[in-house]
């Protein structure tokens, strides 16, 4: 429940500041948004990097995280990309992605999808940068059958091949089920990247080591949402306590018919997903 | 400043991490490099172990070859890691589901093993050199013989069975060590051109041929320098070992490959637009029709003829390295291709060996060349050859 509550407070937050225009949300309710973003921003000031991670009091036995994507509301507009990109610090090429976006498009009289992401040259061209997080409108002179958006990132899977053949056990799976990297211990050879059926790790050549998505595991301990989610203007993402049953997660996976990507690998992926097509890789 | 990571072009959809390949030549290198160690440790134990004579001219070479290529075997994965420096956090704590997580011991183990062994098997030599001359090098030697300079009969019976112990030993170690190796590829889910059950198998296999085979070219290559004639039953023998297991090899490779295709499950498509695209030149043109198919012929015909002689010799030294070529191509077919083939199905990527750089060219091939120059060095401290070169095995 406590989680439930946190989420909502972190989405309203969020909903402040894109309208510091509260006024005309009324007087009542713009008080009460400045009430939440106070206490949101007093606990999630040191985000990423700061001193406070691992969380004081924080029990990891208690919680279940689970994350939901709804791929018919996805628009593509690569937000949650660039959040978590300046949240985790990933490096900003085309090349690194803790999450990204895929994009499927059928045009009229081909059988299969022509799927792009961030990193295809034509996206990269149509911004000018790697930095620039957008799709290139490629497909406007085409005629388009049927197109949508398929968010990725790790599926903080139950059983991660990952984790599996991991030599040194730097990366492991928490209680609460997140995947994480000990970034202190890890060899960086780089046989987790291999291993994961989905493409979600990469190799941080800045560091040396193995990097993926933790669902922004720094700031989730704190009863905030993960970047990706938190920024999601279509509530396309997600995010919650599988525990409590009136999580949003919990919910999402009630109220909908979910599937998870590859289950035939037996990895047991934790990332539900709603609006897919078979093509999906 | 040279920038941190090079981006792979690919074609169709892979996903957007994969634009950077993790596993590079050196990785090639790597099971290269362990498969010629098991190789040549296979000929050693036909004289130690199973008391073929006719390797006896060979079998302290082979030892000697095994141990100086084996000296190099970490150094492509170190070279590899982002943080070498804590290279011993797997040996230290290893985390047992990882087929990796072995590597430090069972890697330690067999160069224990094979140090001891050739120890054994050069201790009179060492003996001999530290009571006959004086100066620095004899010293060496005194040292080496760890103060033993017991050359009885009965020493020497003592030390034979010790080095029959460890050459039955090392089999099983040598060839886990490499079959191991396959199992690392072949163990991931995640691609299916690793995907395999009989990726150790093959592994396996080929590492033997690639052993016999560069055994081959150098037992002539120093009978050469030498200047002495080369002895054809063992050359003949070691031909024979490579004409048979080369024969296994390729069936197994075409299994493996058959299974693949046959099964067809997703992805195929792309798999058979690689083999029948980037593919065509390295795997069917020089692993299977010159590196594997030719020397199979070329050895076939020596064989059915009775061929002997300089013939003999250079047909045997052509088909070993052919072999070797082939052995090379297979890693790299293995290595590189299950990466340029994407995890999405729909992509493939094309790796590109960079010069120099710490996992490039120039690298790769410093590493193949240091075994062969330890050998060079290792010959002259620990002449392998002689009259009363190898103990006789002990039964």
């Amino acid at each position: 429940m406590s989680d439930s509550i946190s989420a909502l407070k972190a989405r309203r937050a969020f909903l402040g500041k894109l309208g510091g225009a509260a006024a005309c949300a009324g007087a009542v309710a713009g008080a009460g948004a400045l009430g939440v973003m106070q206490e949101v921003d007093a606990k999630g000031a040191p985000a990423a990097g700061g001193g406070s991670f691992p969380t004081p009091d924080y029990d990891w036995t208690q919680h279940q995280w689970g994350y939901g994507i709804d791929a018919t509301k996805c628009i593509g507009c690569l937000r949650c990309v660039e959040a978590c990109k300046k949240e985790n610090d990933v490096p900003g090429d085309a090349h690194h992605f803790r999450t990204w976006v895929e994009r499927y498009v059928y045009l009229e009289g081909e059988d299969s999808p022509r799927i792009d992401s961030h990193h295809d040259p034509v996206n990269i061209a149509a911004s000018g940068s790697e930095r620039e997080y957008r799709f290139a409108n490629r497909y406007k002179d085409a005629k388009v059958e049927k197109a949508f958006f398929v968010p990725k990132m790790c599926n903080q899977c139950t059983h991660p091949a990952c984790v599996q053949c991991c030599p040194t056990g730097a990366t492991y799976k928490t209680k609460d089920g997140v995947v994480l990297i000990d970034h202190e211990y890890c060899i960086g050879c780089a046989y987790c990247v291999q291993a994961c059926p989905y493409g979600a790790r990469f190799f941080n050549e800045s560091k040396g080591v193995s990097d993926k998505c933790t669902w922004c595991y720094h700031r989730i301990t704190k009863g905030l949402q993960p970047a990706c989610v938190e920024v999601c203007p279509v509530g396309a993402r997600v995010f919650g306590d599988l525990k409590d049953k009136q999580s949003p997660i919990s919910q999402f996976i009630r109220n909908n018919r979910t599937r998870v990507l590859k289950p035939e690998t037996g990895n047991a992926p934790n990332v539900y997903y709603v609006g897919l097509d078979k093509d999906v890789v | 400043m040279e920038p941190l990571f090079h981006a792979a072009p690919f074609i169709g959809y892979v996903y957007p991490n994969e634009t950077i390949i993790p596993w590079t030549v050196l990785i090639v290198v790597y099971p290269y490099l362990t498969g010629l160690v098991a190789g040549a440790f296979t000929v050693s134990s036909l004289y130690h172990v199973f008391g073929i004579e006719r390797f006896k001219p060979a079998a302290r070479f082979a030892l000697l070859t095994s141990l100086c290529f084996m000296i190099f075997v970490p150094l492509p994965l170190l070279l590899h890691l982002g943080r070498p420096e804590r290279a011993f956090n797997s040996t230290i704590t290893p985390h047992w589901t990882s087929a990796m997580a072995a590597f430090g011991y069972a890697a330690s183990f067999y160069m224990g093993l094979l140090v001891l062994e050739t120890w054994f098997a050069f201790r009179p030599h060492f003996v001999e050199q530290a009571q006959k001359g004086r100066g620095l090098l004899a010293r060496l030697y005194g040292v080496l013989t760890l103060g033993s300079y017991d050359l009885s009969e009965n020493a020497m019976s003592h030390d034979r069975k010790w080095i029959f112990a460890l050459a039955a030993i090392g089999i099983p170690a040598a060839h886990g060590l490499h079959g191991y190796v396959g199992f690392i590829f072949g163990s991931l889910k995640s691609r299916e051109w690793w995907s395999s059950d009989l990726m150790p198998v093959v592994f396996l296999f080929s590492a033997i041929i690639s052993g016999v085979a560069l055994l081959i070219v150098l037992f002539v290559a120093s009978c050469k320098l030498r200047k002495i004639p080369v002895d054809l039953p063992c050359l003949k023998g070691m031909a024979y070992t490579l004409w048979g297991f080369a024969m296994l090899t390729i069936v197994l490779e075409g299994l493996e490959f058959a299974n693949i295709v046959y099964k067809g499950r997703e992805g195929i498509e792309m798999i058979l637009e690689y083999v029948t695209g980037p593919l065509v030149i390295p795997f069917f043109v020089i692993q299977f029709g010159i590196g594997a198919v030719t020397p199979i012929l070329i050895l076939s015909y020596l064989i059915w003829r009775g061929t002997t002689g300089k013939t003999l010799i250079t047909g045997v030294t052509i088909s070993a390295l052919l072999v070797l070529l082939s052995v090379f191509m297979m890693r790299w077919n293995v290595v590189i291709g299950g990466q340029e083939i994407a995890k999405t199905g729909k992509g493939l990527l094309s790796y590109h060996m960079l010069i120099f750089h710490r996992e490039g060219l120039v690298v790769a091939a410093a590493l193949m060349a240091a075994p062969l120059i330890t050998l060079a060095v290792a010959v002259r401290l620990l002449p392998p050859w002689g009259e009363n070169s190898a103990p006789s095995p002990s039964h």
